[in-house]
């Protein structure tokens, strides 16, 4: 019922962002959204536009599948769009007595929802190209310089390899749990908004209570295995940063550097 | 996950028949579609191809509600669904959702509670409080008081104890008895559909392999095998006492039927 979710899954394959070191993809994502929220001019989002294909492109991802991805955040694309397109002033295009488009307005409508949906869909490369737990690896690599002041970034990492990994089994569960229900005559998500918000209690209930003994098994579960945090623990996936993701840095930092250029000309 | 790389059919091809006032039992092996099939029975999956009609109705639309009141499913591990203050509440919501009055709610709880043995003492305890067998019962309780005409049961007897499954079992045939319903019993334990069922599935691979009545189905020990299920220990045994003497009838899948003949070639013997 609720599977049919694709932002931010992993999808298997043996691409160059695929092996490439999740350092690398998380550093080329953090940069690449502060280059969008750099950049005002449509033509350098354009070419922001054709940097975020080609990454698909290179990726092997399937287009439909990246495009069933975006979905669910049409609507706040949708709702940018229209708001920009009205509240801008400008020349006017199209009078409808009530409300006005502009040239402007227009420009400023593309812009912004090109920049919404660029955001979405360049992080969701990085998603689909990267299992959650080389994710946490790479994160939990790169703030490892935070330790010097007493940071507890391995425990952070370790909580978000839980939390992702937890992500599709709470699915499966929730699936499982509002077929059950649903077999006894719930109906989930129907009538008016007090009766929706009521009938999400038998599912969201056991859900919880799920949770907590799925916790509390695996913090037995680490302890029988002598966890005890970071102190003395090694890897089993050393990361290694290679040529490749060298070569992969510095053609992305041209290509920022190109589109930053392009936003400064014009 | 229709057109992307995760899409997988997990089934294909099935044509079944299933009359009213069966017990048939589903076996296959870890992912061969049975939970798939019984799911599409009232229509919690919706067929991608083809189409399937149950008591009459197809299952799609607006039917599905009224399906849903004939066709009672108990899920693997039913106990997880538990969650009203009190076991009696949470028997009562389906009665609730069907809008049937108070008085007649109190009395079908009361009845069904009775039948799975379920006591006042228990009936007004919280479910996390209750033991897991009170849990499991207390679980299917709440799809049974729906009268359903058809049950489906989903592995009912995974995390039970030996005497909690026969007791379950002994309802289950109970009812089947009493109140003439259809039973599908999706299960991999070989013993307990041998002794249940009249009627076998077998599915494999999200298709149906074979079908018919435990003594067919059994014969073909190897061929089960091959695609990972088994015969009952007791034929096995059995079997394995052919090789000493002929006259041991092949067919036989309850210890109570191994008993019955050992001794008919006992007293025999004499």
């Amino acid at each position: 019922m609720i599977r049919n979710i694709t932002l931010g899954q992993y999808l298997p394959g043996k691409s160059v962002m695929h092996r490439a070191d999740p350092r690398t993809k998380i550093i080329i994502t953090m940069l690449f959204m502060i280059v969008l929220f750099i950049i005002d001019s449509i033509w350098a989002l354009l070419g922001a536009l054709v940097f975020v294909a080609a990454a698909y492109w290179i990726s092997k991802i399937p287009i439909k599948y990246a495009i069933k991805g975006i979905r669910p955040i049409l609507f706040i694309i949708l709702f940018t769009v229209v708001i920009n397109m009205f509240m801008t002033d400008g020349k006017t295009l199209v009078d409808l007595g009530f409300a006005r488009i502009t040239d402007q307005g227009l420009l400023r409508a593309a812009i912004v929802s090109l920049r919404v949906f660029m955001l979405i869909t360049s992080a969701s490369v990085m998603t689909y190209t990267t299992t959650p737990i080389m994710l946490t690896d790479g994160i939990e690599k790169l703030l490892k310089p935070l330790k010097k002041v007493k940071f507890p970034v391995h425990e952070m990492a370790m909580m978000m390899t839980i939390a992702l990994r937890f992500i599709p089994t709470l699915i499966d569960e929730t699936d499982k749990i509002m077929k059950a229900q649903a077999a006894r005559g719930a109906d989930i998500g129907t009538g008016n908004l007090l009766e929706r918000a009521k009938s999400f209690i038998p599912i969201l209930i056991p859900l919880f209570v799920s949770s907590f003994r799925r916790a509390d098994d695996l913090a037995i579960a680490m302890e029988a295995r002598c966890y005890r945090g970071s102190k003395g623990r090694t890897s089993m996936r050393v990361l290694k940063y290679g040529k490749v993701d060298v070569a992969i840095l510095v053609a992305f930092c041209i290509i920022c550097a190109g589109i930053l250029l392009v936003h400064y000309m014009l | 996950m229709k057109g992307s790389p995760l899409e997988k059919k997990a089934l294909d091809d099935i044509s079944l028949e299933i009359s009213s006032g069966e017990f048939i039992a589903l076996i296959g092996h870890t992912g061969s579609g049975k939970s798939t099939l019984v799911q599409h029975l009232n229509g919690l999956l919706k067929v991608d191809e083809g189409e399937i009609t149950v008591a009459g109705m197809k299952t799609k639309g607006k039917a599905l509600k009224e399906l849903r009141k004939k066709v009672g499913i108990v899920f693997q591990y039913p106990e997880h669904q538990l969650f009203e203050e009190t076991v009696y509440k949470d028997i009562e919501f389906g009665l609730l959702k069907q809008g049937i009055e108070e008085k007649e709610r109190h009395k079908k709880i009361c009845e069904t509670a009775s039948i799975l043995e379920i006591n006042d003492e228990i009936l007004y305890k919280s479910p996390y409080e209750i033991s897991g067998g009170q849990k499991r019962r207390a679980a299917i309780a709440g799809i049974l008081v729906l009268e359903p005409e058809i049950l489906v049961l989903d592995e009912p007897a995974a995390g039970l104890d030996p005497s909690g499954t026969r007791e379950l079992f002994d309802i289950v045939t109970t009812l089947y008895k009493e109140k003439n319903i259809t039973v599908i019993l999706v299960s991999h334990s070989m013993e307990l559909v041998a002794d249940y069922a009249a009627r076998i599935i077998v599915m494999s691979e999200g298709k149906i392999h074979s079908d018919g009545t435990p003594a067919e189905i059994f014969m073909q020990g190897a061929e089960l095998e091959r695609i990972g299920l088994g015969i009952p220990e007791i034929t096995k045994l059995m079997n394995a006492l052919k090789k000493y003497n002929k006259d041991i009838k092949q067919d036989i899948f309850s210890v109570d039927e191994a008993l019955k003949e050992i001794i008919r070639l006992m007293g025999r013997g004499k």
